[in-house]
């Protein structure tokens, strides 16, 4: 970079380079070797200006630069042009074989492109280049007579910004005092750990010998610092949100079936995979049969999710569970066996390797909030998506008629019998429904974790976690401790690694359960047992 | 009652049968040679070993179709271990004693590795292992046609500190929890501070097998990078974490030219489930890419396509080559070749044949075994990854280089370098 940055400011202090590329140095692209192929990058970049070394440079970015009968040509499409000249060549050489860069170089020919388009007409142009250099250079110095004057010629409003504080980068190794410290105070405002990167080595009386302006270095650093400490917070909150809602939708369905009907439910992960796997197959059908909408399959996912599993998840009530309610050891081991059951008919029905699910592109990348904070989109969606399930068991739970059949069922389930609801039936009901949360919760899974036959395994200690951590019966509960499990994970993993983390939050568990086995909270009442 | 019996006995038959299924010992004729394929196809290993056993699968059928070996067939015993540690040594021992098989080709993980180090040591069998790995062992009774740390680790760091590689000066070393990613960051941490690399400016970061969470360790590299100095992030992870992993790091939007990721264990297999255009320019360290253009690798390629189309593959056409597979095919070669050459099947002669052999490999060099480490010379690549999947070759070794089993960054290691 350093090297290019002085050819940069060479050629702007010589004025305009010859417009012909000097063709053996071209030649060095060819080379493998690398220093060959820096120097004809160093001498394009130099030669920035010209309209055919911005060409050539345009095409090494593209990776449209190739090899073909010993000569180095461009490929557009199908024709193949002369680098020199940019006309076409005929007859076309044979068996065009494309060279590529590797990050350095591809690092130069984008600095180079982008200082070029700091002085374009195209304010569109200005503004992405602008923004290329901020993102990707360090301070810059040799660039500071090029910074100046576009600065000097920019009237936009928005790029202005970003060609001040890519002037004051530049100008922090300038040898004038007053231009470093006002440089110093501009980049003051910022909010970005490289700016912070660039201030810090001015603490140090050997590289910045003015007193007044190591302390002005101080209080920007002190700034920074602040800005920084707040997102990074904010972004390991959010990390924490997002780990508690996927554990949520995980934990939602066996809060029903373990917590308010009492079925430990071993298989429970398994119902996570099938609605994963219902994603896959959606995805899958989309792209074959409705190829132009296949971004939109996870919307199509969704319900079919819910009924599969739920139907699943009845077919494991009617078959087995139900002829072993009160006996919660042989439940434990009959759907303990149902989940080796399922997972195994995965295998046979989709294969035992992990299946591939896509993002769409509308769950790909993220929002910057700030420098250093981007929330990337499918963790958002998720969030949003389990507030919306948790939303929809609320209603049913507290507004229908089936919800407070469950309500009574759960509190005591003799009198409710005797009131004429059918416990048998509602028994199913919520068992189906919840299992089909559960299903909900394998297409939010598939989003961001592997699909596989066994993805359920990783679950089911997790979802009990939350179910027995939030109290047994509780809605509200399994809320609270799926975000508070989340919440303290992220920041015990920041702090201890992944695999402390996950130890220290188990011993937190049982430690907390020996305490207080009703879990965080309890129904109260005579009716319960 | 009735109904519900016989599902359920359906349904335990099938699952057994599942489980079996691998087991194909289906009736040969009477006189052939058995070889044991031993790699996990289901668990969080399947992603990288279920291509290994296709591929031994096609070399034996290769080796067959020219007459086999000592004029006898070879068969394949194909076990899965489900990527459980135990199991290994369990599946292992059914391969030695009960199927009485020649020779094993198999193992990805080196925790794999060792649990059934003790059952070849005890049984004498033969184990040819395909995998890079971490080094500091040298048993008698395997052979180790993956990378040795100098063989992939080292010149892999070289380059990143190197100009060429982005003049890197603050590493984070991340990778699964298990022996192979603690002794090699072991080695890179004495590496780099023997290049006067300062304690401060490394930092080591370990995930459970099958984690899927990167975020925090996503944020905590940015905030590393952000304190200045040109950072590098040295990755071991094994296994499906890295889907997660390389997802997270395109969503966060941290580009190869600000951090460089360089992994030891990701290759063309593990990129075919992810979108590889968010992490073009990120590096791996290989000894093998399936983009090498030299005759050699054009059959190995055909051949393995071939063979994807005819047993059925899921996704058939877009089937790769990687290192492991290479480091598979080569071995099995030579140990066809050290077989020949012993003209017996015999544990210690073929051992003894083993010493020397040399085998024209699809990654364009001639690869000799070492007359006394086990361990094949091998050339290394270092490549950067393009929007296909694929590896674009930007640095690689003049020659094959020897294997140095127990690196000589490790303290202790001192006495054993002739080795």
């Amino acid at each position: 970079m350093k090297r290019l940055l002085l050819l940069i400011s060479l050629l702007l202090c010589v004025g305009r380079a010859s417009a012909a590329l000097d063709p053996v140095v071209m030649q060095g692209l060819a080379s493998d070797d690398f220093d060959g192929k820096q120097a004809a990058v160093a001498a394009l970049a130099a030669a920035g200006d010209d309209a055919d070394a911005q060409r050539l440079l345009k095409a090494l970015s593209e990776d449209a630069v190739a090899v073909a009968g010993g000569r180095l040509v461009i490929v557009a499409g199908e024709q193949l042009l002369d680098p020199a000249s940019g006309a076409p060549i005929k007859p076309a050489p044979a068996s065009p074989e494309s060279i590529s860069l590797n990050n350095s170089l591809r690092q130069q020919v984008d600095g180079a492109l982008a200082a070029v388009r700091l002085l374009s007409t195209d304010r569109g142009e200005r503004l992405t280049a602008a923004r290329a250099l901020l993102a990707d250079m360090g301070e810059g110095a040799a660039l500071l007579p090029l910074f100046d004057k576009a600065l000097a010629r920019e009237q936009d409003g928005e790029i202005k910004p970003f060609l001040v504080q890519l002037a004051a980068q530049a100008a922090l190794g300038s040898p004038d005092v007053a231009r470093r410290l006002q440089a110093v105070r501009d980049l003051a405002g910022s909010g970005s750990p490289a700016v912070k990167a660039l201030l810090l080595p001015l603490l140090d009386p050997a590289n910045e010998p003015e007193e007044k302006l190591r302390l002005e270095a101080g209080t920007a650093i002190k700034a920074i610092d602040a800005r920084l400490a707040w997102s990074d917070t904010a972004g390991q909150i959010f990390t924490g949100i997002s780990l508690g809602s996927i554990l949520l939708l995980a934990a939602l369905g066996l809060a029903i079936t373990y917590g308010v009907m009492g079925v430990i439910n071993m298989a429970h992960g398994e119902l996570l995979m099938v609605g994963a796997y219902s994603a896959y197959t959606m995805q899958a059908l989309f792209r074959a049969k409705f190829p132009e909408f296949v971004d939109y399959y996870l919307l199509a996912a969704v319900p079919v999710a819910f009924f599969v599993a739920a139907a699943v998840g009845m077919l494991m009530e009617r078959t087995v569970i139900r002829h072993l309610y009160g006996r919660p050891l042989e439940t434990l081991l009959a759907t303990w066996g149902l989940s080796l059951v399922l997972i195994q008919a995965a295998r046979l029905l989709f294969g035992a390797q992990n299946v591939e699910v896509a993002n769409p592109v509308w769950m790909s990348g993220g929002v910057q909030l700030a420098e250093n904070l981007s929330l990337p989109w499918n963790r958002l969606i998720i969030v949003a998506f389990s507030g919306f399930v948790l939303l929809l068991v609320w209603l049913m739970m507290n507004k229908t008629r089936l919800g407070m059949f469950v309500r009574a069922v759960t509190q005591n389930r003799p009198m409710a019998g005797c009131v004429g609801v059918p416990t048998a039936r509602i028994d199913t009901l919520a068992f189906g429904i919840g299992s089909g949360i559960a299903g909900l919760g394998g297409v939010a899974l598939s989003q961001i974790a592997n699909v596989g036959p066994d993805m359920g395994q990783g679950y089911i200690v997790d979802s009990f976690m939350v179910v027995v951590l939030g109290g047994v019966g509780q809605l509200a509960g399994a809320v609270w401790a799926a975000l508070g499990l989340g919440v303290v994970t992220k920041f015990l993993e920041g702090w201890a690694g992944a695999v402390i983390a996950k130890i220290l939050v188990l011993v937190f568990i049982i430690i907390f359960i020996q305490k207080r086995p009703q879990g965080l909270f309890a129904l109260k009442g005579r009716f319960v047992d | 009652m009735q109904n519900r019996r016989t599902f359920l006995k359906a349904a335990v038959l099938s699952a057994s049968i599942a489980a079996i299924g691998g087991l194909s010992s289906s009736a040969w004729a009477a006189d052939t040679i058995k070889v044991g394929v031993l790699h996990s196809l289901s668990g969080t290993m399947a992603i990288s070993e279920t291509a290994l056993k296709e591929t031994a699968l096609m070399t034996i059928e290769e080796i067959n179709a020219k007459g086999g070996v000592l004029g006898k067939k070879l068969e394949p015993v194909v076990v899965d271990p489900a990527s459980d540690w135990p199991k290994f040594a369990e599946k292992a021992r059914q391969l030695l004693s009960q199927d009485k098989v020649a020779v094993t080709f198999g193992c990805w993980t080196s925790v794999s590795r060792k649990s059934v180090l003790p059952v070849y040591k005890e049984l004498n069998g033969l184990l040819f292992y395909p995998v890079q790995y971490e080094g500091e062992e040298l048993e008698k009774n395997v052979f180790y046609t993956g990378a040795a740390p100098n063989q992939q680790a080292i010149p892999a760091v070289e380059y990143l500190m190197s100009k060429e590689g982005g003049s890197a000066k603050r590493f984070v070393l991340l990778g699964t929890d298990y022996v192979y990613p603690r002794t090699t960051n072991k080695i890179l941490r004495a590496f780099l501070k023997s290049k006067g690399v300062a304690e401060a400016d490394i930092i080591e970061e370990y995930t459970p097998f099958g984690h899927s969470d990167y975020q925090t360790i996503i944020a905590k590299i940015k905030k590393f990078a952000g304190e200045g100095k040109k950072t590098a992030v040295i990755s071991t992870i094994n296994g499906d974490s890295n889907v997660p992993f390389y997802k997270e790091l395109g969503n966060a939007g941290l580009k190869a030219k600000d951090v460089p990721v360089v992994a030891f264990s990701v290759g063309e297999e593990e990129l075919r489930g992810v979108d590889a255009k968010p992490l073009v320019g990120h590096l791996a360290a290989w000894n093998y890419f399936m983009s090498v253009k030299n005759p050699e690798n054009d059959k190995f390629i055909k051949m393995y396509r071939d063979w994807a189309k005819k047993a059925k593959l899921p996704k058939a056409d877009t089937v790769v080559t990687n290192d492991p597979m290479e480091a598979t095919y080569v071995g099995i070669h030579m140990w066809a070749q050290a077989v020949e050459k012993a003209k017996s099947t015999d544990t210690d002669k073929v051992i003894a044949a083993m010493a020397g052999q040399t085998f024209k490999a699809p990654s364009g060099f001639t690869l000799k075994m070492d007359e006394t480490n086990h361990h094949l010379h091998k050339p290394v690549f270092i490549g950067e990854i393009k929007a296909d999947g694929q590896f674009n070759t930007v640095w690689k070794t003049k020659g094959p280089v020897r294997a140095q089993p127990w690196s000589p960054f490790i303290p202790g290691n001192e006495s054993k370098q002739k080795l």
